[in-house]
C-alpha cells in the first residue's frame, strides 16, 4: 500500500470532507448508544432538540459557543504556523483571573471611569493568556524545546496557580469558604443579547475577532509570514522570513485569544470565577480548530457544532438516560474522522506495491 | 537540615518513591520504544486511563489480577494500532493524533465506567496486589522493596530487558534503525511501516500496563482524572532520559523522589520558616519536568526521524 498524491484538490472535496467524517463519527457512536441500551434514533433526536430544539436550547447552545469559538482560534492561529499550543486551558484560566483582579467589586481600581475599566479588563485578561504562553514560545524559538508538553504542562501549573490565589489572596470572603473569587463589578459585565437567556455579546466579540482573524491571515504579510512559516519553515527562514519573530507574534496571538476566552465567561455568564468553570473548554478548541480546516471563519461553525454536541448530550442524558459522555467520544472521534478525511482530499491509495 | 536528613533517610521515604516511580517507569519505557522507532505517542495519557479501567474492569468481573495487567496490555496495544494506523500508514500529524487518541481513549473510558455502573456513588472497589514481604529481609532495599507488589519489580525488571532489546537484537536494532535512517530499513528488505507499527504497540501496551498500576496496585477503584498529568510526565521524562531505558529508570526515581519529598514537606510545617500554600508543592513536579526539558533540549540527541511520516520513495 503506499499513498499518491492527488494532482488538484477539489473545492467541494474539502468542503464536503466535514460532513463526511461527523457522518461518520454518528455512525460509530451509535454503536456506543445501542451498547448503552438506548434507541439510537430517539436518541440522536433529543440530542438535536436539546442543541436546536426551542429558544432555550438555541440560547444554551449560543452560551457555549461563545468561549469555544476563541479557544478555537486559538488553536488555529497557532496550529498555522505547527506551533502546537495546546495550553488553552491554563490561558483561559489565567485570562479570567486578570479579568476578575482588574475588575471585581471592591478592588484598586474601583475608582476608574467605567469603560476605560471594561478595556483594562479585556487588555489584562489577554495580556495573561499571552504572557503565559510567551514562556513556551520563547523556548521553543531560543533552545528548541518542544512546545506541546511545555503547554501541557503549563495548564496544570497554571490552575494551581489559580486554585492558590482563590484560596488566597483573591478569595471572596463572603463565599462561605469556598474557593471563588470575587463578583465583578456589574458595570463591567457584558450585556445579554437576547432577553431571558444568557446569551451574552461575547459572542459578538468572538465572531468579530474571528473575522478580524481571517482577515489577517489573507490579505496582511504577517498572515502570509504565519501561512509560509507554517508549511516550510526552513524555505519560510530561506526566501528571507523572520521566522521566529513570526512564531512569537502567532503565540501572543494565540495566548490573547485564550485569555479573552475566560475573560468572556467571567464578564459575560458566571460573573466571578471558580475552578470549574471551564469543562476543558481549552482541549476542545484543538478540536474545533482541525474541523474547520485551521479557517477562522468556519471556526464559528465548528464551534456552535461542538457546543450543540454538548448542550444536547447534556439534555439527552437526562431524559434517555446515555451518559453524557458520549458527547466527548463524539468530539473525540470527530477529531481523529476529520484528520482522515482531509487526508483524502490531498491523497490517494493505491494498493499496488512497485 | 536534619529534618530534610530524617525524611530522606526514613524508609516511609523510599516506598513512596518506589510507588510514584513504578507507573512513570512503565509509561517512559512505552514512550520510549516509540520514539526510538521515530513516532512520537502523545495518546499515552488517554491510554493509561483506557489501560487503568480496562485492567480494573476485568478484575471486578472476577478475574486475576495478572489477567487484569494483560487485559490492560491488550487495550493499550489495540489504541496503540489506532495511533499506528493513523500516523504510520496515513503520515498524519503525529501530534494531533495523539492527542485525539488522548481524547478519544479517556471519553470511551468515562462513557463505558457510566454504562456498566450507572448509579454508584462511591466507587466499587476490588482486592489490588498484595506487597511482597518476602523482599524485605534482603539488605540495604528490603525495607523499601518488600512494601511494594509485583508490578514494581516487574517495571524494575523491564529496564533492562528493554536496554538489551534494543542495542543487543536485531529486532532493536530495526526499531533504532526507523527511528534514525527509515529508508536504511527498507533498503534491508525490511518494512519501515511494519517495525513502526510493532513499536508503537508494544510501547502502547506498557502505556496500558502503567494506567493499570494505578488502579489494581497503588489504589484499589477507578476514578475520573486519576491518570492526572502522569502521561505528559513520561513524555518529559524520555527527553531528560535522552531516549535511554537506564536513564529513563533514573529520570523516573528522581521524578518520584522530588514528588515523595513535597508530599513530606506538605506535612512537616517545621522544616520551613513560613507556610506555603499546598499549591505551590504540588506545582513543583510539573515546574520541574519543564526545568528538566530545558536544561536537556540543547544536548538532546533527538531520534533523527522521529515525527518524519516514511513514505516509500519519498526523501
Amino acid at each position: 500500500m503506499r499513498l499518491e498524491a492527488r494532482s488538484g484538490t477539489a473545492r467541494t472535496a474539502q468542503l464536503v470532507a466535514p460532513f463526511v467524517a461527523v457522518l461518520f463519527t454518528l455512525l460509530v457512536c451509535a454503536l456506543l448508544v445501542a451498547w448503552a441500551g438506548a434507541p439510537v434514533g430517539r436518541t440522536y433526536a433529543l440530542l438535536f432538540e436539546g442543541a436546536f430544539g426551542s429558544r432555550f436550547a438555541l440560547s444554551e447552545t449560543l452560551t457555549r459557543a461563545t468561549p469555544l469559538i476563541l479557544t478555537g482560534l486559538a488553536a488555529a492561529v497557532a496550529f498555522r504556523a505547527r506551533f502546537y499550543n495546546i495550553g488553552a486551558e491554563g490561558q483561559l484560566y489565567v485570562g479570567a483571573l486578570a479579568a476578575v483582579a482588574v475588575g471585581a467589586q471592591g478592588g484598586a481600581l474601583e475608582a476608574l471611569p467605567p469603560t476605560l475599566r471594561f478595556a483594562l479588563m479585556m487588555l489584562a485578561g489577554a495580556a495573561a493568556g499571552a504572557l503565559l504562553l510567551a514562556g513556551p514560545a520563547l523556548l521553543k524559538v531560543r533552545f528548541g524545546v518542544d512546545e506541546v508538553v511545555t503547554t501541557l504542562l503549563l495548564n496544570f501549573i497554571a490552575l494551581l496557580f489559580v486554585s492558590m490565589m482563590l484560596d488566597g489572596p483573591m478569595k471572596d470572603p463572603l463565599a462561605m469558604g469556598w474557593p471563588q473569587s470575587a463578583a465583578l463589578d456589574p458595570e463591567l459585565e457584558l450585556s445579554k443579547l437576547m432577553a431571558r437567556s444568557r446569551v451574552h455579546s461575547g459572542l459578538v466579540i468572538a465572531c468579530a475577532l474571528a473575522l478580524a482573524m481571517w482577515i489577517v491571515e489573507r490579505f496582511t504579510t504577517f498572515g502570509f509570514a504565519l501561512r509560509a512559516v507554517g508549511a516550510n519553515a526552513r524555505a519560510a527562514a530561506f526566501a528571507g522570513l523572520p521566522v521566529a519573530r513570526t512564531l512569537l507574534l502567532g503565540a501572543l496571538i494565540s495566548g490573547a485569544l485564550a485569555g479573552l476566552a475566560g475573560v468572556g465567561e467571567v464578564a459575560g455568564r458566571t460573573s466571578y470565577l471558580t475552578l470549574d468553570m471551564s469543562p476543558d473548554y481549552g482541549y476542545s478548541g484543538i478540536v474545533i480548530a482541525m474541523l474547520a480546516g485551521l479557517n477562522p471563519l468556519g471556526v464559528i461553525v465548528a464551534a456552535v457544532f461542538v457546543a450543540s454536541v454538548l448542550v444536547g448530550a447534556d439534555s439527552m442524558s437526562r431524559s434517555a438516560g446515555v451518559p453524557n459522555y458520549l458527547a466527548d467520544v463524539i468530539v473525540a472521534t470527530s477529531l481523529l474522522a476529520i484528520l482522515v478525511a482531509g487526508m483524502f482530499t490531498r491523497y490517494r491509495i493505491r494498493w499496488n506495491s512497485r | 537540615m536534619s529534618e530534610l536528613y530524617d525524611i530522606v533517610a526514613s524508609s516511609a521515604f523510599w516506598i513512596a518513591v518506589l510507588r510514584i516511580a513504578t507507573p512513570l517507569i512503565f509509561g517512559t519505557l512505552g514512550v520510549l520504544l516509540c520514539e526510538r522507532a521515530g513516532v512520537l505517542n502523545l495518546g499515552i495519557e488517554g491510554i493509561m486511563v483506557a489501560g487503568a479501567f480496562c485492567g480494573w474492569l476485568v478484575v471486578f468481573q472476577g478475574a486475576d489480577l495478572w489477567t487484569g495487567v494483560f487485559v490492560a496490555a491488550l487495550a493499550g496495544a489495540l489504541l496503540g494500532l489506532v495511533h499506528a494506523g493513523l500516523t504510520v500508514w496515513l503520515g498524519l500529524s503525529q501530534h494531533v493524533s495523539g492527542l485525539g487518541l488522548t481524547l478519544l481513549a479517556t471519553s470511551l473510558a468515562s462513557y463505558a465506567y457510566r454504562v456498566s455502573f450507572p448509579k454508584v456513588s462511591t466507587p466499587p472497589t476490588i482486592e489490588p496486589f498484595a506487597p511482597l514481604d518476602g523482599l524485605s529481609g534482603l539488605p540495604l532495599i528490603g525495607p523499601a522493596l518488600g512494601a511494594q507488589t509485583a508490578m514494581t519489580v516487574l517495571a524494575l525488571a523491564l529496564v533492562p530487558v528493554i536496554a538489551w532489546i534494543l542495542q543487543r537484537t536485531p529486532v532493536g536494532l530495526a526499531v533504532r534503525m526507523a527511528g534514525e535512517n527509515p529508508s536504511a530499513v527498507e533498503a534491508q528488505g525490511v518494512s519501515v511501516l511494519a517495525v513502526r507499527t510493532g513499536a508503537i504497540m508494544a510501547g502502547s501496551a506498557l502505556m496500558g500496563v502503567a494506567g493499570a498500576f494505578l488502579t489494581l496496585s497503588a489504589f484499589n477503584a477507578f476514578f475520573f482524572n486519576m491518570v492526572n498529568g502522569r502521561g505528559w510526565i513520561c513524555v518529559a521524562l524520555v527527553v531528560f532520559a535522552s531516549w535511554r531505558p537506564g536513564k529513563a529508570l533514573l529520570g523516573a526515581l528522581l521524578f518520584a523522589a522530588f514528588d515523595a519529598l513535597q508530599l513530606r514537606l506538605q506535612q512537616s510545617s517545621g522544616l520551613l520558616p513560613v507556610q506555603l500554600p499546598y499549591q505551590l508543592y504540588l506545582m513543583l513536579p510539573y515546574i520541574l519536568s519543564i526545568v528538566a526539558l530545558v536544561v536537556m533540549a540543547r544536548r538532546a540527541a533527538y531520534p533523527q526521524a522521529l515525527m518524519k511520516p516514511y513514505r516509500k520513495g519519498e526523501r
